[in-house]
């Protein structure tokens, strides 16, 4: 009875203790700023900008998600922007001159991303046209599967066991014992 | 025919293999900056060391200018304080700050503390500059020239190798280009 009250216990605590760890992470990946829009359509355009904006320091986060300073700073500036009344296209150009291609999740289509918006499509169709041409291969043809009169004389005096199959199978165990 | 397609997989792997294996030795964080050639951005500021006193883009415009974005919560700033003390004495260029996503008072303390290097920092605490300058982290210095183009964008701590390297040939023809009017 006490063992299951220490190991009750001891649940707890392990319990406690990563609800904590979880909400010290929830807390630090939050980020601090708090803005306030004029609007629902301009806080709703400004949490999908920050998502489509790439952090420039940390690579592999969006604007909504960094903690780094030029994150929290590019934020800002883009509360700024739709305060001004910018349109998304304009934002979105004005931090392509600033930072380059790099800070768009979703790179624009130019001669330098061909490859990237095509490629995948290219491949598929390479796939299929590959697997037409093995498809349209000719199969093995039933004449060429059939045995020809020779072979199937041969065959039958195998089933029907002649002298000349049996004395062959007989010098080839003789040859064998030689050995 | 049939020998050549049998070798195309190869060459596909052999291929794939150089190109990740360059991949290897690149650096991710080295990125161009896409302000170079451009014009540098207005802005209107206070110093870091007044705050009543703003400047603005024609206060620096003119000269050949490094612009040195620090703050102190960055420890590469740190590391290059020194040889920025040893720039600040060079007449060839002036040498102005950015202080960049900080705090008055311990940024002031720090120049105390460490000498100021700088013509001037321009206390931008909100980042804006920065942002409008393409600035990723700090430290990062910019070479602009005297007509307020800028030419150069160097992220990481200069010291003499650095600058030997990456910024003396540069600031050379920048003092020709200047001398010849262009």
């Amino acid at each position: 009875m006490s063992e299951f009250k220490l190991f009750n216990r001891v649940l707890f605590v392990v319990t406690m203790v990563v609800t904590a760890c979880f909400a010290v992470t929830n807390a630090q990946a939050s980020p601090v700023e708090t803005f306030e829009f004029q609007d629902e359509v301009t806080k709703v355009r400004f949490q999908a900008l920050s998502k489509e904006l790439r952090c420039p320091k940390c690579q592999n986060q969006n604007l909504a998600d960094s903690n780094s300073t030029v994150a929290s700073a590019l934020r800002l500036d883009l509360y700024n922007l739709l305060i001004q009344n910018k349109s998304d296209t304009e934002i979105v150009d004005l931090m392509v001159d600033r930072y380059g291609e790099f800070v768009l999740y979703r790179p624009r289509v130019s001669s330098l991303t061909y490859v990237l918006w095509f490629g995948p499509a290219l491949l598929i169709f390479i796939g299929i046209v590959i697997v037409i041409i093995i498809l349209r291969k000719k199969p093995i043809s039933k004449e060429n599967l059939a045995l020809n009169s020779d072979q199937k004389t041969k065959l039958e005096q195998l089933l029907s066991g002649s002298a000349d199959v049996s004395s062959t199978s007989k010098s080839a165990s003789e040859h064998k014992e030689k050995e | 025919m049939n020998k050549v397609i049998r070798f195309i997989p190869l060459v596909l792997v052999i291929a794939l293999g150089v190109v990740l294996y360059r991949g290897l030795s690149l650096n991710p964080n080295e990125m161009p900056s896409a302000m170079i050639g451009k014009s540098m951005p207005n802005f209107s500021l206070s110093t870091l060391n007044n705050a009543n006193k703003i400047v603005t883009k024609a206060d620096f415009v003119g000269d050949i200018v490094l612009l040195n974005v620090w703050a102190t919560w960055c420890p590469t700033c740190k590391y290059e304080h020194p040889y920025l003390l040893e720039l600040s004495k060079n007449p060839q260029v002036k040498l102005y700050g950015i202080n960049y996503k900080d705090e008055r008072e311990p940024a002031q303390q720090w120049l105390t503390h460490y000498e100021d290097p700088y013509q001037f920092s321009v206390f931008d605490d909100e980042g804006l500059l920065g942002v409008k300058l393409g600035v990723f982290g700090a430290p990062e210095t910019f070479v602009i020239d005297h007509h307020g183009i800028i030419r150069k964008r160097f992220a990481g701590a200069i010291d003499v190798r650095v600058w030997r390297k990456e910024f003396e040939p540069l600031i050379k023809q920048l003092i020709t280009e200047k001398q010849q009017g262009k």
